[in-house]
């Protein structure tokens, strides 16, 4: 799997100056909401500086988030994707943040809602999508669909709620280790924070001092219930207890960007730090979920027009004199067709084949067989490719 | 919870309906309920469910349903309209922690309440699979019978629907059966979870009550409205025939009927039984056929190694040796995870099925 189709598509945005583009400014400072934090004496900065093309490149990113995310809709509606379906639209500026922050070398291990993760990890779409499908094409060669997303740093895409955190710890425990300066994110949503294994995987971070960064996406509702419904705490930054924690700005991607910042010095120094963004999600827990039963439909369309973090960051680079509005139209019509050429892509992917359903089951240097529903018919163990 | 918005959901799933129907691997043949329950209604196995929950809290005041989302009537709307009826104090929703759900259970249950809890996926009990086995299971057994649990049922949507793939397609009852002390029951149709369900939630033994899922909106027939419990621990014979036995549970049921009926095109006899439950269960009925027939086919959704289908071709071995004509058959999942796209080809179809039986009969 390579960043390559993504990379260069990037590339191909960043670098194209027919507006005349690169007569604006390069740089801007921008005001974030303050950041709260728990046990901790210093604070992340409330201002944050950015450079022309970051900007540009995150607002691609976040925007192809959300076109994929939409195309997912649209094919899950068309019956192409089937079964479980998490989508991440209004979360964007969430991973488009921390990875701002992050080194190609730091790990990153997350829970279903992973398509965004998986994106900005490195994942072209079309892997992605077709992923979704299940087809051949996808970056788990189709075996698994939606939230089985994986690649180079990046743990998945895991499908039972809290299970990854404790993976976590034990991911930045190998960091610890060989003494690098790099870290481990550990994403969960709000309804796992109330997950046993969180707590144990706190403990044993802050035990061994780990270089972990636990990441509460706190998009307020655990599948149909709201966070008051599901916990006795909501300041989800400090229910670490004994861990420093911070409560950010979870729909502004330079918010973001800062505290994970702030947060991978401390991890590294210090040990385990715990960040939780406020967010929000668009669409329902899942495809079966509408995500209207227990919310009003006010509520979304209210948080799409003042808090969407792709329209407000889009305001914020146009204002600091980086893009034009024509600029960003231009960004879009692209990043439009680029998911729809990489939708494509997937679709010309085929099913898995079937000796692949025993594939990838062990590692081992003798031929295998396995069982199947008839003695007469066993499976051969295919070596991993 | 509004009822428009509800009966919008159930008209998106009447069409996921005939889809699902389409793309189903068995036929569901309705039963013909016992005349004696008294009259009748058309209900789906998720109204049998619901209604012998609503039966439940209307007999029980100490009984009491808590589990992910199940106040709003759960994923799959297997409590619809109860927490209006009898209030959030005896149904509401639990965090997302299946660990605590259970042991919240088992206090609950000690403590002299009738806990229905549910766990979202079967898929998802792994979590409280120390609460289970090491806590409630055991809780009569390890305080010399001053304490015990048996007011719990779990209720947990299990198996194949088509596309649920690694994480929400799994039956692990071969998990459960290890653990003595516990229930194991798998319903096959609405007659049969309305009744199952009442006699665990009845039952002083903590229950695990499987219901394979894709039954929900499948399985409909003449449910008795009133209140009735049937066997634990009972199989069933629901096809008499002289050649094969064909044993099997839950969804695999239906694939059994349907064998028995192509099989008897090519003149051979088959005699299905439902075990029905799966812990503890009931040899007698399951080896009187076999010695009868000679011949068996066991088949179950999950993988077949450790699968409940050794424990049952032992038992046979041991108490049918000498009237065997053939090896005992076992038609299961493959040994693999459970698959994605590749699902028609994990699952033991009609077609396994059948050749399975041919092999037993011209062994």
């Amino acid at each position: 799997m390579s960043y390559n189709a993504t990379a260069k598509f990037l590339q191909r945005v960043l670098c194209k100056q027919p507006l005349g583009v690169r007569t604006y400014s390069v740089e801007a400072t921008f005001p974030i909401k303050p950041i709260d934090t728990h046990k901790l004496e210093n604070t992340p900065a409330t201002e944050v500086q950015i450079n022309k093309d970051d900007a540009i490149s995150y607002y691609t990113k976040m925007q192809i988030i959300r076109r994929m995310e939409l195309k997912a809709d649209q094919l899950y509606k068309q019956k192409i994707i089937r079964g479980f379906c998490h989508l991440y639209d209004g979360q964007e500026a969430c991973c488009a943040g921390i990875e701002a922050s992050l080194t190609p070398k730091d790990d990153v291990i997350t829970a279903y809602r992973a398509h965004g993760w998986a994106y900005i990890r490195g994942v072209p779409v079309c892997n992605i999508l077709a992923e979704l499908f299940g087809r051949k094409l996808g970056c788990a060669k189709g075996k698994g669909g939606s939230m089985h997303m994986y690649s180079k740093n990046f743990y998945g895409g895991n499908g039972i709620v809290g299970a990854q955190v404790p993976l976590g710890a034990g991911i930045a425990f190998a960091h610890k280790y060989r003494n690098s300066d790099t870290v481990t994110v550990a994403c969960y949503g709000d309804g796992a924070a109330n997950q046993g294994q969180i707590f144990e995987s706190f403990n044993m971070s802050q035990l061994w001092k780990l270089p972990a960064i636990f990441v509460c996406e706190n998009n307020r509702y655990g599948m149909g219930t709201s966070v008051e419904r599901a916990s006795a705490s909501t300041d989800y930054f400090t229910r670490g207890d004994y861990i420093p924690g911070l409560r950010v700005d979870g729909m502004d991607v330079l918010a973001v960007r800062e505290a994970t910042r702030f947060a991978k010095e401390h991890a590294v120094k210090e040990g385990p730090i715990l960040m939780e963004l406020v967010t929000y999600r668009y669409h329902g827990h899942s495809m079966s979920d509408p995500g209207t039963s227990y919310r009003t439909r006010d509520e979304v369309k209210e948080i799409r027009q003042n808090l969407d973090p792709i329209m407000n960051f889009r305001e914020k680079i146009i204002s600091a004199g980086f893009v034009t509005k024509q600029d960003v139209a231009t960004i879009d019509a692209e990043v439009k067709q680029h998911v729809e050429n990489e939708t494509a892509k997937a679709l010309a992917s085929t099913e898995p084949d079937f000796d692949q359903i025993a594939c990838d089951i062990y590692v081992t240097d003798t031929p295998l067989s396995i069982r199947s529903c008839n003695i007469y018919n066993q499976l051969h163990h295919q070596p991993s490719v | 919870m509004s009822l428009l918005r509800q009966s919008r959901n159930i008209l998106s799933n009447l069409k996921a309906k005939s889809l699902a129907k389409r793309l189903m691997h068995f036929k569901f043949e309705p039963d013909n309920p016992s005349t004696n329950l008294g009259p009748t209604e058309n209900m789906n196995y998720l109204k049998a469910l619901t209604n012998a929950m609503d039966i439940s809290l209307e007999n029980d005041p100490t009984a009491i349903i808590f589990g992910e989302d199940v106040a709003f009537g759960g994923v799959f709307r297997c409590t619809v309209g109860l927490r209006e009826k009898y209030g959030s104090d005896r149904v509401f929703n639990t965090p997302l922690c299946e660990q605590g759900i259970v042991g919240f259970g088992i206090g609950a249950a000690v403590a002299g309440s009738t806990a229905i809890a549910e766990i979202q996926f079967a898929d998802y009990i792994l979590p409280a699979f120390d609460q289970i086995v090491n806590e409630a299971a055991k809780y009569r057994y390890r305080s010399g019978g001053l304490f015990e649990c048996g007011k719990l049922t779990i209720r947990t949507p299990c198996g194949a629907v088509g596309h649920g793939a690694l994480y929400h397609s799994q039956t692990p009852e071969a998990y459960f059966a290890h653990s003595t002390g516990l229930k194991v029951v798998i319903p096959r149709s609405p007659i049969q979870a309305k009744g199952l369900l009442l006699a665990c939630i009845r039952d002083d033994n903590p229950c695990i009550f499987l219901e394979p899922k894709i039954l929900y909106r499948a399985a409909e027939e003449e449910v008795p409205v009133g209140d009735y419990t049937l066997p634990l621990s009972q199989a069933e014979v629901l096809r008499e025939g002289s050649d094969v036995t064909l044993i099997g549970y839950g969804t695999q049921i239906h694939v059994l009927k349907e064998v028995a009926e192509l099989a008897a095109k090519d003149g051979i006899s088959c005699e299905v039984i439902d075990l029905v439950t799966i812990l503890p269960w009931d040899a007698d009925t399951v080896c009187t056929s076999v010695s009868k027939t000679g011949r068996c086919v066991i088949t179950h959704e999950s993988p077949v190694t450790g699968g409940f289908a050794g424990e049952v071709a032992a038992t046979i071995q041991k108490e049918c040796f000498l009237n065997l004509e053939a090896p005992v058959e076992r038609v299961c999942g493959y040994d693999t995870p459970f698959p994605h796209v590749l699902e028609p080809f994990f699952m033991p179809d009609k077609w396994r099925c059948l050749q399975a039986v041919k092999n037993v009969v011209n062994y």
